[in-house]
């Protein structure tokens, strides 16, 4: 079987992320082509080519770029690079090895959509990616593709810079993003009005996902259908997993985005560590529903995984194995949460930090069966109350777990102690040291 | 609280580092529209903590009066984002991952190591100033981990000796 790599295929090369190597590979070549087309049809062809929004919530990008308003100016295109949900570590890899593709993403989309400004928004703790980024961006500037007209032709100014954060999740959240930007905290703002509408100033804003501006040029470049025909159904094109914790070979693999989750753990990441059984798998970053073992044999597509009582989220796919106590995994997920609620809603504010605590306790043997109810009732008081969807994303892990691991919290309850004791996190020392990273470029 | 009318007056500042902030923040302006330059607070922040080693209230009100807002903006931005720090941290800043995927390959147990080697609670510096170290949450390094920030430098694939090492050189 063939594969067609769109994302990755130039990652390793040496001086990949240098505008000299890209071009050597035809970079820029589809804003050449677009160049003598109208912008509207670049639109059509993201819209045919059934890309979904590669963030967490798999929208569909054409869709969304159609809700600006036709005629307010000036409009935003915001780049999220903020990649910060556990689990996802794809973003920063087209960044160190592939600027270009992410600048050249980024100008077809603002000559698509009428836009002169872009701004990245990348997390704070990538310094690195954000040197590598602002020098790419420089270099197009020096070279006239960026600046008063793109690509040295077309009379259409466009400029693009990087923001970075200082270290918040919650600015992941594409309106806590546009507060941050602004230069304010990130509390997320009230929707409706969508930043399609109301977005950065108060202006109409796209805001995408890094991986899913990077898939531009090819579609552009090879057409809508042909990004279509990579997926199934009306999930178009491959997509970036990124698979951590317990496989002989964690990594990003580029595959189509309706793999099977079991076939990319148990070959391609090369399987369980040290021979162990598998316990349990998070598809798609830490805010997705946990699967069981016996659950993973699906396709990874983002309708599929939801069929399948989780979400394809992020592409994160995070890998326990049998040593592995759940309820220390989950209680360690919940602390994420509590540390990163804005703590402008009181269910989420209070619920998360509640819920750390009871999973605290039940971990440490502390606990009763009354608590392991409680818990229950807490997430459940969160979700679906909250301004934005961190409330939901904290309230999904507590009660996915409950619901597939229960036992494992009552026998801490009973047993008035961690069954698991100290190695509850599983892999020691030696096994971890004999990993081999699979995509290390 | 400090009351921000009080303390921190930018006079209290070294003028030739004031001048260096200025400078610096002329070219990050460039990026903001001209009537949007609060836009610009995280990075005039990023600069303050830079030039001026952590942000005092004098610092806060610097970047506040520069880029036309309140005192209080500044004073909230400051201390929303945990890259921000606004008490003098030590010569070098250790942050150790310890969520999900670090934990799974031992971000735990290298979080434990340095406690208890430099003899500090989360958070805490040691006595000569020399090393802050803090748990931080996911630093995005998950198929690389564990991992951990130095001065804002990731580390990956880090191993108790590596880390030993990379802590040790750190004068
Ligand atoms: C709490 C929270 C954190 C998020 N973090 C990120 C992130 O780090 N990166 C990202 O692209 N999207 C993140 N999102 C999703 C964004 O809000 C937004 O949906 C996405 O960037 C849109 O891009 P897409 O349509 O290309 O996926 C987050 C959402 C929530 C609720
Ligand atoms: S749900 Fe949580 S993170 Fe989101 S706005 Fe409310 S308090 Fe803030």
């Amino acid at each position: 079987m063939s594969e067609t790599l769109i994302l990755s295929k130039r990652w390793g090369k040496p001086d990949s992320a240098s505008l000299a190597s890209y071009r050597a590979d035809g970079g820029y070549g589809a804003l050449d082509k677009a160049m003598g087309a109208d912008p509207a049809a670049i639109v059509d062809e993201v819209k045919k080519s059934n890309l979904r929004g590669r963030g967490g919530a798999g929208f569909a990008t054409g869709l969304k770029w159609t809700f600006l308003p036709k005629d307010v100016r000036p409009r935003y295109l915001t780049v999220n690079a903020d990649e910060s949900e556990p689990g996802t570590f794809k973003d920063r890899y087209i960044i160190e090895h592939d600027p270009h593709m992410l600048i050249e993403g980024i100008a077809l989309t603002c000559y698509a959509l009428d836009i002169h400004l872009a701004y990245v928004y990348i997390r704070g703790e990538f310094a690195k990616q954000a040197r590598i980024l602002e020098q790419a961006i420089q270099e197009a500037r020096d070279a006239g593709i960026l600046g008063p007209r793109l690509l040295g032709k077309k009379d259409f100014p466009l400029d693009i810079h990087v923001h970075r954060g200082a270290g918040a999740y919650i600015c992941g959240e594409e309106s806590a993003l546009l507060e941050s930007l602004e230069g304010k905290k990130g509390y997320p703002r009230l929707k409706p009005p969508f930043p399609a509408v109301v977005g950065l100033w108060g202006k109409p804003t796209i805001i995408n996902n890094v991986e899913t501006i990077a898939n531009v040029p090819w579609i552009v470049a090879n057409g809508g259908a042909a990004f279509a025909a990579l997926g199934v159904g009306k999930s178009g094109g491959t997509r970036l997993f990124g698979v951590s914790g317990h496989v002989n070979r964690p990594g990003v693999y580029e595959k189509p985005v309706h793999y099977n989750l079991k076939k990319l753990i148990m070959e391609d990441a090369g399987g369980i560590v040290g021979g162990r059984k598998l316990k349990a798998v998070i598809p798609g970053g830490s805010s997705a529903p946990v699967l069981a073992a016996h659950e993973i044999d699906i396709s990874l597509e983002f309708d599929a995984v939801k069929a399948a009582g989780s979400m394809s989220g992020s592409g994160g796919v995070i890998v326990f194995d049998e040593s592995v106590c759940l309820v220390r995994a989950l209680a360690r997920i919940a602390k994420f949460y509590a540390e990163e609620s804005c703590g402008q809603c009181t269910p989420c504010r209070e619920g998360t930090s509640w819920m750390e605590g009871i999973l605290e306790k039940i971990e440490h043997g502390h606990a009763t069966a009354a608590d392991v109810e409680k818990l229950e009732q807490v997430a459940g008081n969160i979700a679906g109350n909250t301004i934005c969807a961190l409330g939901d994303a904290a309230a999904m892990p507590v009660q996915s777990f409950l619901k597939k691991f229960k036992p494992e919290f009552l026998r801490h309850v009973e047993a008035h102690r961690c069954p698991m004791g100290e190695s509850g996190w599983g892999l020691d020392q030696s096994s971890r040291d004999a990993l081999v990273g699979a995509v290390r470029y | 609280m400090t009351n921000p009318a009080s303390v921190g007056a930018v006079e209290e500042l070294p003028r030739e580092k004031v001048e260096h902030f200025d400078r610096e923040l002329a070219g990050i302006l460039n990026r903001y529209p001209p009537d949007r330059k609060a836009a610009a607070m995280i990075p005039a922040l990023r600069l303050g903590q830079e030039i001026f080693g952590y942000l005092s209230p004098a610092v806060q009100r610097l970047a506040a009066e520069r880029l036309g807002t309140s005192p209080a903006r500044a004073e909230e931005v400051a201390t929303f984002y945990v890259m921000f720090h606004t008490e003098p941290p030590a010569r070098h800043v250790v942050e150790v991952c310890t969520n999900v995927s670090c934990c799974l390959t031992g971000g735990e147990r290298i979080f434990e190591h340095l406690k208890k080697k430099l003899e500090l609670a989360n958070g805490q510096s040691t006595r000569d100033g020399r090393i802050t170290l803090r748990e931080v949450e996911c630093l995005g390094s998950c198929g690389t981990a564990p991992a951990m920030l130095v001065d804002e430098e990731m580390h990956e694939r880090l191993t108790i000796q590596k880390v030993d090492q990379i802590v040790g050189g750190l004068k």
